[in-house]
């Protein structure tokens, strides 16, 4: 019976939820303490995203204080809009001239972290490759038919799919091995892939800000729950010691 | 001050009622852990409601501002997020302390006489449940609030006749808009809590008029006059209880005793609980669906819509049938037939432990089979699934049938006149 519970509980987490392209996803190992990376996830953000993308439930004071920027520095460097510190980070680009632009207004990233989750978004941004027959020359590997440009590239460079020859039944084919850029970004790959890992972890953060606290919160309270119980069940013990 | 607590009592019987439904309550002292899962939704009840009120604080009921409102308390509000968290990991976790409750019941045959109404009540409570997560599920206005009432509310338009006016009649729109947010608002913060709390108590009071069940199935009530000093309980048992029977040297009081098991209980249940709602909140997208961290936008359908986790087995059973009228109408004949258990039940013998081998393996088959069939109705439609969700849904409804024949002429054990020691 008990291992018949067991398994049942056990069998929920497994069924995982499918999404769109089957391109493999890396693994984003971000780290929400990592003030340094936060701070330059949002710089990132903030220079190549907001133009189009805005973040309209979150404030940009609250953003400066949980990554440990002050107003003024904030303000100084990340701020381009002339807006108050107390404002929602909102883009500049009109939605009307957005739709006529893009089709459709580019989607609001306050939240795309859990929409999308981090691992889609840092291979998604890592995986643009030039294709001439699209409107931007772009396509992407996670999401086929993207309607965005790649605003990346300055940072990255021209990014292009690489190919292999490989016998395959006695023929050569091609087959696809990953995306390799012309050299000509201002980072290097490995840099590259760094800014995105700290633009995801922004993201992450900006998804939801409570976490840090939410777990600094709940260490405690599992602890006091396990001294509880102690308590609770050597109380219980008591009380029903002359009952069996 | 003990000639004021005795002028509220002569005005208002407070101690006496505490005496009689709490503290000299009689509880069979074989109680286990599956008699937790009353106490505990009791405690997730009361969890649900004083975050609820918190919640509408600032909750914005309309299409504009619903889903703003929810990050400006989980961003904004001094811990709305832990708020908000506490409220939707309450709603998963409801269901999780029902299930267990509802099959401890069938296990140990709780719905049978002289409970039946007892069970019936317990299946309103289930019912009204049911009701209360899917308008609240809607409020956020994410993108799986809006395409989950979609479907939802779409399954009235397949009654005949009436079907599309009905359905236009509950969304007080002709499509899910606005109007219809402010409708399940008003339902899910009112109407059903109220529903709610009234059943619970009415299931309390059946429940303290027919006595607790137990793992036995073994009644601690006995005739007046049958039992010798020394086979009657030495504890205090209220007189409501002893002034009628004879309760045997098989309970303990529901205070301390009960109270201190089910508090043992609910320190592990919390740890659980509170492990989810500080480090995973979203439990991989089970308790939170990740679609629904974007706003509802009526022009764009997710990719796949599900239901949150605790309504799968039933809409894989609607699934199951190719015909919409027909599959709403086996939906509800689901929940109808597990109404109808007590009469469906034809035994003597309560517990399994005194029932035939059949009728626990009919039981242990009819939990794997509804966790199978939520498995089903929670992941993406594949071809092999839907000659599976048919096959499911027959032995679903096969439990019952198998259960109506066999329960005339069952084998059972004999059954002992008190609780074994």
């Amino acid at each position: 019976m008990r291992k018949l519970l067991v398994a049942a509980i056990l069998a929920f987490p497994s069924l995982v939820m499918a999404a769109g392209s089957n391109y493999p996803l890396d693994k984003a190992e971000y780290d929400l303490t990592d003030r340094a990376s936060l701070q330059n996830g949002a710089k990132v953000f903030m220079n190549y995203c907001l133009g189009c993308h805005q973040m309209q439930y979150q404030r940009y004071q609250r953003t400066f204080s949980d990554l440990g920027i002050s107003d003024e520095l904030g303000q100084q460097y990340l701020q381009f809009t002339g807006e108050k510190v107390t404002d929602y980070i909102t883009t500049p680009m009109p939605t009307e001239g957005a739709k006529a632009w893009f089709g459709a207004p580019p989607p609001d990233l306050t939240l795309v972290a859990r929409v999308r989750g981090a691992d889609w978004l840092y291979t998604y941004l890592r995986t643009f490759y030039v294709d001439e027959a699209k409107t931007f020359a772009v396509n992407n590997k996670v999401f086929p038919d993207v309607g965005m440009p790649h605003v990346l590239e300055e940072l990255q460079g021209t990014p292009r799919e690489t190919y292999e020859e490989v016998m395959v039944d006695g023929e050569m084919v091609q087959r696809y091995v990953g995306i390799k850029t012309d050299g000509n970004g201002r980072l290097s790959a490995e840099e590259y892939d760094q800014a995105i890992l700290d633009l995801v972890n922004f993201l992450a953060y900006t998804g939801e800000p409570s976490r840090l606290q939410s777990e600094g919160i709940g260490r405690g309270v599992l602890v006091f729950i396990v001294v509880f119980f102690v308590f609770a069940l050597l109380l219980k013990k008591d009380y029903w010691r002359d009952v069996h | 001050m003990s000639g004021f607590l005795n002028w509220i009592e002569e005005r208002i019987p407070m101690m006496r009622v505490a005496n009689m439904h709490a503290i000299q309550y009689p509880a069979p002292r074989n109680m286990n852990f599956w008699y937790v899962f009353g106490f505990l939704a009791t405690i997730v009840l009361v969890n649900q409601i004083v975050t609820g009120i918190w919640l509408t604080m600032n909750f914005e009921p309309s299409a504009e501002r619903a889903f703003a409102s929810v990050e400006y308390i989980m961003r904004e509000v001094d811990y709305g997020w832990l708020i908000r968290y506490m409220h939707s990991t309450g709603a998963s976790a409801f269901f999780i302390v029902v299930y267990m409750h509802m099959f401890r019941g069938m296990i140990y045959g709780s719905y049978q006489k002289p409970r039946e109404l007892l069970w019936v009540f317990g299946m309103l409570i289930y019912l009204a449940l049911m009701a209360e997560a899917f308008m609240g599920y809607v409020l956020p206005w994410g993108q799986m609030s809006y395409w989950g009432a979609q479907v939802i509310v779409s399954l009235f338009g397949a009654i005949p006749v009436i079907g599309p006016e009905l359905v236009e009649w509950i969304q007080g729109d002709y499509v899910i808009s606005g109007a219809t947010l402010n409708r399940f608002f008003a339902l899910h913060v009112i109407a059903l809590p109220l529903v709610i709390v009234i059943l619970v108590f009415l299931h309390i009071i059946a429940l303290h008029e027919v006595g607790s069940n137990n793992p036995d199935g073994i009644s601690i009530k006995h005739t007046k006059g049958s039992l010798s000093e020394e086979d009657k309980t030495k504890y205090e048992i209220h007189e409501y209880y002893t002034g009628k029977y004879d309760i045997a040297d098989d309970v303990v009081p529901f205070f301390p005793h009960i109270v201190l098991k089910d508090l043992v209980a609910f320190s592990i249940f919390l740890f659980g609980f509170c492990y989810v709602m500080f480090f995973m909140p979203e439990m991989g997208g089970y308790f939170l669906e990740k679609p629904n961290f974007e706003i509802a936008n009526p022009l764009k359908t997710p990719e796949h819509i599900f239901p949150v986790w605790y309504f799968t087995p039933f809409y894989a059973i609607l699934k199951a049938v190719p015909d919409k009228l027909f599959g709403v109408l086996t939906m509800f004949a689901a929940i109808a037939f597990l109404f109808a258990l007590p009469w469906l039940d034809r035994g003597r013998v309560r517990s399994w432990r005194y029932r035939s081998g059949l009728h626990k393996a009919n039981l242990l088959v009819f939990a794997a089979v509804f966790v199978f069939l939520g498995y089903l109705g929670g992941t993406p439609q594949e071809n092999w699934k839907i000659v599976a969700s048919q096959i499911a849904t027959v032995m679903y409804f096969g439990f019952f049938g198998l259960l109506w024949l066999y329960s005339k002429n069952e084998a059972t054990k004999p059954v002992p006149t008190r609780i074994p020691r």
